[in-house]
């Protein structure tokens, strides 16, 4: 099984901004890996040393055996890289911009103008093939560029937040274009859009300032984190015993409960006795996020005394 | 050379010089010009009788403004669009899409270029091998300020700072040197000054060899030792200083 490997993986900016500090993983370099994060967390900075574009200043990393910091050359054979700030080249057009990214993989000329058109048939953005990229809005640039490092045909593919800037039908369309590749590929994508993640991800990695918090499949990190199951009620002001587990009220109105299995039950056998009508979910992976990084704004440990709302 | 070696070459060719004649035309007349309007007030200046010493530093200046307009456009990519970081991550080296967009800027230069030799042609008078010097000359300068220009567009960070890279260096490489009259007509002990600059020997030689400089005002095998050494110099600068890969 090919594998992404980083042992102690550190990037300090300049003299003092720490951004990733020791991270050490290992994941199959196969299907889809997220990671996700609060902005300034360190992703982008992982993502540029692992595709070869920035140093480390110490630890290590390797892609299937190889090493990004020696061994880049060979790396790059492999992989295509959108970098989080990439804009197309304003005077180029969208079919432009893919031909010469396949150039600069090594393509000839009239093989990328196949694949060039055949990639943006794919995402939809034929119609625009041959308007200026500046013409083009934020989005479509966007998609471009994704279609860009989709057309690269290349093994490993690193995506730096390919999805921000695109109205949802757009991001589905990506999101199956991603899918195709879950199979023989290995696309390490970075994203805010938890959705994102939870759908389209095997694994999913938690990034806080420059520590890694969580790793592993969804059902994985679910484990981590102490409470596995989320209540929703609506409206339900007045007091609910919970022996353990948090509350909080939403501003959509629901109060949410996020508790263990076994409260969970204990719960909703309480609910249905008492003809509450309540939702039981899994905790999301924005459960699981906030948890992780982040604490709700309205919240209550349970403790088993009666609380008012 | 491998064919997808040429492909990269080409793919920094058509984002530099090709497309970007086909978007912006402005671009080639504004290189037409540059070289030309300093002949134009050199030659009324002196009443004509440094035509040939402004159409050979027409020459220079248009040479080693292409490190200079590489730098800018280079940065602009990297900066703006983030087109090297795109090209660190592909089998695309650091010295092939520098060769690629060398060219690119010197298809941008061929305008310029002809109108100069053509202007050469009628005023200026070469013997073959003067012309072989003087052809060497221009490309030692083009590959240094190719690399120098390469090398401060992957440490630049922004357009504003490129642009204050461009002005220090065109006073450095073109205006204290004496690239359109000769070095005799700076006065001592200024002319120490024009030394600092890599330009002023690329002058020197060019000049002698045209003859407009007696060749007891300068020492040619001095200058082309100068010449050769700062190249080799900055290039192990430059290989061992870019960021092309960031740090
Ligand atoms: N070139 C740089 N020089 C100095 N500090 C930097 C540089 N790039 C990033 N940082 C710092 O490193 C930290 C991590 O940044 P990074 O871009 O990796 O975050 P991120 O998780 O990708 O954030 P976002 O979600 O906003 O894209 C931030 O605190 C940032 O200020
Ligand atoms: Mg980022």
């Amino acid at each position: 099984m090919p594998e992404l490997i980083c042992s102690n993986l550190t990037k300090t900016y300049g003299k003092g901004m720490k951004a990733l500090d020791k991270v050490s993983f290992s994941i199959p370099a196969l299907g889809i890996f997220a990671l996700i994060g609060r902005t300034g967390a360190g992703k982008t900075t992982l993502t540029r040393i692992l595709a070869t574009e920035l140093m480390p200043t110490s630890g290590a990393a390797s892609i299937n055996g190889i090493d990004v910091v020696n061994n880049a050359g060979r790396l790059r054979d492999m992989i295509a890289v959108l970098p989080q700030e990439s804009r197309a080249v304003a005077w180029l057009t969208p079919r432009q911009t893919i031909i010469t990214y396949l150039m600069y993989r090594g393509v000839g000329f009239s093989e990328a103008k196949k694949k060039a058109d055949s990639a943006l048939r794919k995402t939809d953005m034929d119609r625009f093939a041959n308007t200026l990229n500046e013409k083009l809005s934020g989005g479509q640039k966007r998609k471009i560029l994704v279609a860009t490092v989709l057309a690269s045909g290349a093994p490993i593919i690193f995506v730096d937040e390919p999805t921000t800037g695109l109205d949802p039908i757009s991001r589905a369309e990506l999101w199956e274009a991603f899918k195709m590749l879950k199979k023989d590929h290995f696309v390490f994508l970075t994203t805010h859009y938890l959705e994102e993640a939870e759908r389209l991800a095997d694994r999913v990695g938690i990034l806080h300032e420059g520590k890694l918090m969580a790793l592993g499949t969804l059902d994985e990190i679910r484990k981590l984190v102490k409470y596995q199951y989320s209540i929703r009620i609506l409206g339900k002001k007045d007091g609910i015993k919970v022996k353990e587990g948090k509350k909080t009220l939403g501003e959509d109105g629901y109060l949410q409960i996020m508790t263990t299995e076994k409260e969970a039950d204990a719960l909703s056998r309480r609910f249905i006795k008492g003809k509450i009508r309540f939702s039981i979910n899994p905790v999301s992976l924005e459960d699981i996020f906030y948890s992780i990084v982040k604490k709700p704004i309205r919240e209550e440990e349970g403790n088993g005394k009666q609380e008012e709302w | 050379m491998g064919k997808s070696v040429l492909s990269q070459i080409n793919a920094s060719i058509l984002i530099n010089a090709i497309y970007a004649m086909q978007g912006y035309p402005a671009m080639l007349i504004s290189n037409l010009l540059s070289p030309i309007s300093i002949i134009i007030i050199v030659t009324f200046a002196s009443h004509g009788s440094l035509l040939g010493e402004a159409v050979s530093g027409g020459l220079i200046t248009a040479f080693v403004g292409g490190g200079l307009s590489l730098q800018a456009d280079l940065a602009h990519l990297k900066n703006d669009f983030k087109l090297q970081d795109m090209v660190v991550s592909s089998p695309t080296s650091a010295g092939v899409y520098l060769f690629g967009m060398a060219i690119s800027e010197l298809i941008f230069q061929i305008p310029s270029i002809i109108t100069l030799l053509a202007l050469a042609f009628f005023f200026v008078h070469a013997t073959l091998f003067a012309a072989a010097e003087v052809f060497a000359v221009l490309v030692l300068l083009y590959a240094f300020s190719i690399v120098l220009g390469f090398f401060l567009s992957t440490v630049s960070s922004d357009i504003l700072q490129s642009w204050a890279f461009i002005g220090i260096l065109s006073i450095l490489l073109t205006t204290i040197p004496p690239v359109y009259y000769p070095i005799n007509y700076i006065p001592m002990p200024w002319r120490y000054i024009a030394y600092i600059s890599p330009t002023t020997y690329a002058a020197g030689i060019v000049q002698v060899s045209l003859g407009y400089l007696p060749p007891s005002q300068s020492n040619i095998a001095l200058d082309w030792a100068v010449l050769i050494a700062l190249c080799i110099i900055l290039f192990v600068i430059a290989v061992k200083k870019n960021r092309w890969r960031d740090v």
